[in-house]
């Protein structure tokens, strides 16, 4: 079978015209999806609708020639393992009948159903799909823009060309250097990311550069997630390496001095890894999706439609979460899985019925050893909410080189699941 | 434009091999493909493929790691998540599922 290739990808980038034009009367498809984004969610999000009714058509819409995965990238901060690793393509979804289109979407319409491309022109939609991830609010901490644009101060929270440039800055350091971590406050992507973060940092320097620390100041007053785990981890294999410091929020940042501005004191650092405050990527923002504190979007999780637009719906980080619910790879998934079955439905006039989903989070605290945390989550009908279900879920008993097994075959699977 | 219908056709006909409408089984199976892949067969060995196993065991090992007489590290705490009912369409979306690709 042919598979396109990145021709094929530009050809179709520059025709969103030409898929309008040709639409659902030549295609014989009984209606059009468009995806915004092709992370965990929209990329899971595109396959499923593919798999479960190929009578419909999907145009997924991203920007980047390929996905480059968040979980795992840790470990190419730490050296043990590459970039290559967590950048996978999107021919998969293409065995689906996935169309792929490379632009990116600047605007959507959801009176008129359209969404505009930034090169392409204006592509029409039967529903919508939009998983914009997460954007950061760079004004919450002073001089952060101008000292990220020049390259000094890094987040490296969406995985890319900020995890090579901070792989870079954690060799170029001298032995004896500090890293500082900055934590912002909950929530954001991936609670236990800055913790299994700092612990595989920690590992890198424990074997190559043992003079150095790694300082994490976190703006909660405590470790967010695992904490029992994590903390015993640095207990038992980072002391003298890693120092933790709760209620340490960055209000600041200077690159030229080399400090992170707390509120009450400054610290000094040689490599500033400071972590800002997120809300909902940007088309969401365009979008006008965001309902709460003008970061987050509220959703119906029987169906992840959202509140603010009828027949637009939104899945992953950008939502504003469930109770008890992280902003997860596993989650922004199985949200996707909620949202594709609801869209079938959706389309075929019939009301989507509520879906039970698992969330499993695997870290790595050093090289080889993980942990996990994992819930189930079911539709509450009185609370109209997902709530996790009491009893079950819980957390790993002790870190062990097994669960590193399981998250690297986690990370495996959901690649493949979510991306063909 | 020969070569686009015939292009069109095998992606309808790849579409159509891998669809299959889920029912309720199967979308309630979807979101154990985190760990054991969209078919039931996972990245590596690490993890059991539960695609094309019997019923029978599935539900008898989904019910040992809920009263914890078979031992795991994840599974136990999954598994009481779900109840008989939930359990009994999940033995059957999985046992009809093909152990090896097509």
């Amino acid at each position: 079978m042919k598979t396109f290739d990145r021709r094929d990808f530009l050809k179709l980038g520059g025709a969103a015209a030409a898929l309008s034009a040709a639409g659902c009367a030549t295609t014989g498809a009984k209606a059009r999806v468009v995806v915004i984004g092709g992370g965990f969610g929209g990329a899971t999000a595109a396959k499923y609708i593919r798999l479960w009714d190929p009578a419909i058509e999907v145009v997924l819409v991203e920007r980047e020639e390929a996905f480059t995965s968040c979980p795992i990238s840790n470990l190419v901060l730490g050296g043990f393992t590459g970039m290559d690793t967590v950048r996978h393509g999107y021919g998969g979804l293409q065995r689906y009948g996935v169309q792929v289109v490379r632009d990116e979407a600047v605007a959507v319409d959801p009176a008129k159903k359209t969404v505009r491309l930034r090169r392409g022109g204006d592509l029409a939609y039967d529903r919508l799909v939009v998983s914009p991830g997460i954007d950061f609010t760079y004004g919450d901490v002073q001089g952060y823009e101008a000292a990220m644009q020049s390259g000094r101060v890094l987040h490296a929270w969406k995985a890319g060309a900020q995890t090579v440039a901070l792989r870079r800055q954690l060799e170029d350091m001298r032995d004896g250097g500090v890293y500082i971590l900055s934590i912002p406050t909950a929530p954001y992507r991936c609670p236990p990311g800055p913790y299994e973060r700092a612990s595989v940092v920690a590992a890198y320097f424990k074997a190559a550069k043992p003079r150095s620390k790694v300082l994490v100041l976190d703006a909660n007053p405590d470790v967010t997630s695992k904490g029992g785990l994590f903390k015993a981890a640095w207990k038992d294999l980072y002391g003298g390496i890693l120092e933790y410091r709760g209620n340490a929020k960055a209000v600041g940042v200077d690159a030229g001095g080399g400090t992170v501005r707390l509120e009450v004191e400054d610290v000094k650092g040689d490599v500033l890894n400071v972590v800002p405050p997120q809300r909902a990527g940007d088309i969401a923002v365009q979008a006008g999706l965001v309902t709460h504190n003008n970061r987050w979007c509220d959703v119906d999780w029987r169906s992840m439609e959202s509140k603010a637009a009828p027949g637009v719906h939104l899945l992953g980080d950008a939502t504003l979460s469930a109770p008890g619910m992280p902003k997860s790879a596993s989650m922004a998934n199985n949200h996707a899985k909620i949202a594709a079955a609801a869209v079938i439905e959706q389309l075929s006039g019939r009301a989507p019925q509520p879906l039970k989903i698992i969330n499993t989070c695997y870290s790595f605290v050093s090289g080889s050893d993980g942990i996990r945390v994992s819930s189930v989550h079911q539709w509450d009908e009185a609370q109209k909410t997902l709530l996790a279900v009491k009893g079950a879920g819980g957390v790993s008993a002790a870190r062990s080189a097994a669960e590193g097994n399981y998250a690297w075959n986690w990370a495996r699977t959901i690649w493949a699941d979510s991306l063909g | 434009m020969r070569l686009v219908l015939v292009l069109a056709a095998g992606l309808l006909a790849a579409g159509t091999a891998l669809a299959k409408d889920p029912g309720p089984g199967g979308r309630l199976a979807a979101a154990c493909a985190l760990c054991h892949g969209s078919a039931g067969r996972p990245a590596s060995a690490a993890v059991s493929a539960i695609a094309g196993m019997p019923k029978s065991e599935f539900v008898a090992r989904m019910n040992a790691f809920r009263d914890g007489t078979r031992p795991a590290t994840v599974m136990h705490q999954i598994a009481k998540g779900y109840d008989a009912r939930e359990i009994e369409l999940l033995a059957a979306w999985f046992a009809a599922l093909p152990k090896e690709a097509r």
